[in-house]
C-alpha cells in the first residue's frame, strides 16, 4: 500500500526481549504490517538488516561506546529517521547495561554503555523492561496516524505522543529515584500503587500507602515513574480512552 | 465550569435491595452489590477491593501484603485483596478512609490470581491511574483489556494511616480497635464506636490531615470509572450512582434488570446533583488554586504540574 509509512528496527545492545514483545502482538502485528508499516530492515524478523531511510525507527538496547559499528549505526539511524523512538528500558534509560563493569567472554573489552540519548536525539521514549505489546502497538498506531491521518487525527496523536517526547527530552537517567525526586518530594504522590504493579522486578512495596523502593533491586527501567499517573497526566487524552482503545482495536482488526 | 462531574450516561439514587449486605455497607451497598452481581453473572472473575488485617487473617491467600509483620498490622490499616466470592466481598465491605494501593494489584491479579475479567474499586485518582495503565500500558503487560468493570468512588480527599490514627484516638479519644464505622457527611467526620458511641469532629479539623498529594487532584466524582457512586447528593443509607461508559452502562443495566438495585430519580432526592455539583466544584477550584500556587512556589522556581 502507498500510504504505510516505512518504519526501520536498529538492534543495539538489548536482549531481543523488546523484538520479543513487539511479536507478541501476534496478528494485530500482521496487520500493522499488512496495512499501516512497511518495515524496511530490522535484524530479527526482517530480511533487509541495514539502515535504511524510514520515516520511523525504533532502536532496542543501550549503545556499547567500545563497539565502533554500534556507535556508527546509532548515529546512522539518526541520520536517516525522521524520528527515532527509544524502544525499551536500555535504549531510554540504559536498564540493566548500566550495571555493566565489562569482563565479558565476547573480545574486545565491551564495558561502557549508554542509553542512545546520550549520543544522538531520541524524539519518543517507550520505557520498561520489556516494554509491553500494547505499548508498542499504540506507539506503531499513533505514529502512523501522524504521519498518514487525517487533521484530526493528527492533532490526537500528537497529542497522545507529547508525553513520550517529554520523557525523551527529559534526560536519560531513571530508577525508582524518579518516584521519589519527582512525584514524592514534589508532594504529588496519592498513593493508588500503580508504580508497584508496574515494576517488572517486584521492587516496589507500598508501606502505609506509599511506595518503598528496594533500589538493590531496580533495574532502572523506567516503568514505574512513567506509568505513574502523577509523572503524566494529559486528561484530554486519557479522557478519551474509550474512543481511542476502541478506534485501535479497530484499526487492527 | 460545568464539566464538574463528567460525562455520564444516566444518574440515579440507589441503594443494594440485598437486606443482609446492607448491613455491612457503607452507605446503599452500590460496590459491593454490583461486583457481587457481576462475579455471580461472570463478568468478573475476581475484584480488587480494600481490605483489612481480619480479612487478611481469613483469606490470606487473596491479600497483597506489605513488609510488615502481620501481628503489627493496625486496625483500620487497609489490605488491597482480590475477592472471589460474595462472602468475601462483605468481609471487605465499607469505606476506610485511608490510604489503599488497590491498582498496586492491578498487575498481580492477572498473574498469580490468574483473573481475565478485573473488577476494580478505587478513588477517583485510582481510576486515572487505571486508564491510563490502558491507554499507556508502560509497565503492564496484558492488562488493559482485562479489566471488565471500573468501580469509581467519590472523593474529596483521602488520609494517610497516620492521620486517621490521629484523627480518631487523639481528636476523636476513641481506639482505633473500637471504631466500627467511620463517615464523612453532613459536613463533619463521623467516628461510630463498636458499643454505640457517636463522636463527630467538624471536617475544619480533618483538613491538616489530608494527604498532601490529594491537593493537585481536579477529580471528585471518579470521571474515568465505568461506573461511580458516593454518598453525596442522595438521602442517608442511599448512593449516588453515576453510569458512566458503555461497560458501565451494560452491567448495571442488567443489575438493575436482576433487581439487584432499588432506584429514586435523581432530581426527585435531596439533596441531589445540586450539592454532589457544589462540592466537586469547591474541590477543582480549590486545587486549581493549588496548582497555580505550585507554579510560582520558590523564587522563579515551580513545583511540578503533572497536567502539562
Amino acid at each position: 500500500m502507498a500510504d504505510k509509512i516505512t518504519v526501520g528496527y536498529t538492534h543495539l545492545s538489548g536482549c531481543t526481549g523488546c523484538t520479543v514483545a513487539l511479536a507478541d502482538n501476534y496478528a494485530g502485528l500482521l496487520t500493522l504490517l499488512d496495512k499501516y508499516v512497511d518495515l524496511k530492515y530490522m535484524p530479527t524478523l526482517a530480511d533487509a538488516r541495514h539502515i535504511q531511510q524510514v520515516d520511523v525507527s525504533f532502536v532496542e538496547g543501550s549503545v556499547c561506546i567500545n563497539d565502533k559499528l554500534a556507535v556508527e549505526e546509532i548515529k546512522e539511524t539518526r541520520e536517516k529517521s525522521a524520528i527515532v523512538v527509544a524502544l525499551g528500558g536500555c535504549a531510554c534509560y540504559g536498564n540493566i547495561t548500566r550495571f555493566s563493569r565489562g569482563g565479558q567472554q565476547n573480545q574486545p573489552a565491551h564495558e561502557a554503555y549508554l542509553p542512545i540519548g546520550d549520543l544522538i536525539k531520541v524524539d519518543v521514549y517507550i520505557p520498561g523492561c520489556a516494554p509491553t505489546p500494547q505499548m508498542i502497538r499504540n506507539v506503531a498506531v499513533m505514529a502512523y496516524l501522524l504521519l498518514k491521518g487525517t487533521k484530526e487525527q493528527k492533532d490526537l496523536a500528537t497529542a497522545f505522543l507529547t508525553p513520550l517526547m517529554k520523557l525523551a527530552a527529559a534526560g536519560t537517567s531513571a530508577c525508582f529515584c524518579e518516584l521519589m525526586t519527582n512525584v514524592i518530594n514534589q508532594g504529588l504522590c496519592m498513593g493508588c500503587g500503580t508504580c508497584a504493579a508496574a515494576c517488572p522486578v517486584n521492587a516496589i512495596t507500598m508501606e502505609y500507602g506509599k511506595p518503598q523502593g528496594e533500589r538493590d533491586l531496580c533495574i532502572k527501567c523506567g516503568a514505574c515513574y512513567s506509568q505513574c499517573p502523577r509523572s503524566f497526566f494529559n486528561t484530554d487524552v486519557i479522557s478519551q480512552y474509550e474512543a481511542i482503545n476502541e478506534a485501535i482495536m479497530a484499526a487492527l482488526q | 465550569m460545568g464539566a464538574e462531574l463528567g460525562n455520564y450516561k444516566s444518574c440515579v439514587s440507589a441503594r443494594s435491595t440485598d437486606k443482609e449486605l446492607l448491613k455491612h455497607a457503607q452507605d446503599g451497598g452500590i460496590v459491593t452489590s454490583l461486583f457481587a452481581f457481576a462475579l455471580e453473572e461472570g463478568i468478573i472473575d475476581g475484584a480488587i477491593v480494600a481490605a483489612n488485617k481480619e480479612f487478611a487473617a481469613k483469606y490470606p491467600s487473596k491479600c497483597m501484603m506489605d513488609n510488615s509483620n502481620f501481628d503489627m498490622i493496625e486496625p483500620w490499616r487497609p489490605i488491597p485483596a482480590i475477592v472471589n466470592t460474595k462472602a468475601e466481598l462483605i468481609a471487605a465491605a465499607g469505606t476506610k478512609y485511608n490510604i489503599s494501593p488497590n491498582v498496586s494489584l492491578l498487575k498481580e491479579a492477572t498473574r498469580s490470581f490468574g483473573l481475565d475479567k478485573i473488577g476494580i474499586v478505587g478513588t477517583p485518582c485510582q481510576m486515572q491511574a487505571v486508564r491510563k495503565a490502558q491507554l499507556y500500558p508502560i509497565g503492564m503487560r496484558d492488562v488493559g483489556a482485562s479489566i471488565a468493570l471500573a468501580v469509581g468512588i467519590f472523593c474529596m480527599e483521602n488520609f494517610p494511616y497516620q492521620s486517621i490514627l490521629q484523627l480518631v484516638e487523639d481528636h476523636a479519644a476513641m481506639k482505633l480497635e473500637s471504631v466500627k464505622k467511620m463517615e464523612i457527611g453532613k459536613g463533619k467526620f463521623w467516628v461510630y464506636g463498636k458499643r454505640g458511641q457517636v463522636v463527630q469532629l467538624p471536617l475544619k479539623i480533618t483538613h491538616k490531615y489530608e494527604q498532601p498529594g490529594c491537593h493537585v487532584c481536579l477529580d471528585y466524582v471518579a470521571n474515568l470509572a465505568d461506573v461511580s457512586t458516593g454518598s453525596v447528593g442522595s438521602p442517608d443509607g442511599w448512593s449516588t450512582v453515576m453510569v458512566r461508559s458503555k461497560i458501565g452502562d451494560s452491567v448495571w443495566g442488567k443489575a438493575m434488570a436482576a433487581g439487584c438495585f432499588e432506584t429514586q430519580p435523581i432530581e426527585k432526592v435531596k439533596p441531589g446533583l445540586e450539592l454532589v455539583t457544589k462540592l466537586a466544584n469547591e474541590k477543582i477550584t480549590k486545587n486549581k488554586k493549588t496548582l497555580e500556587g505550585r507554579a510560582t512556589f520558590g523564587v522563579g522556581k515551580a513545583l511540578r504540574n503533572p497536567y502539562i
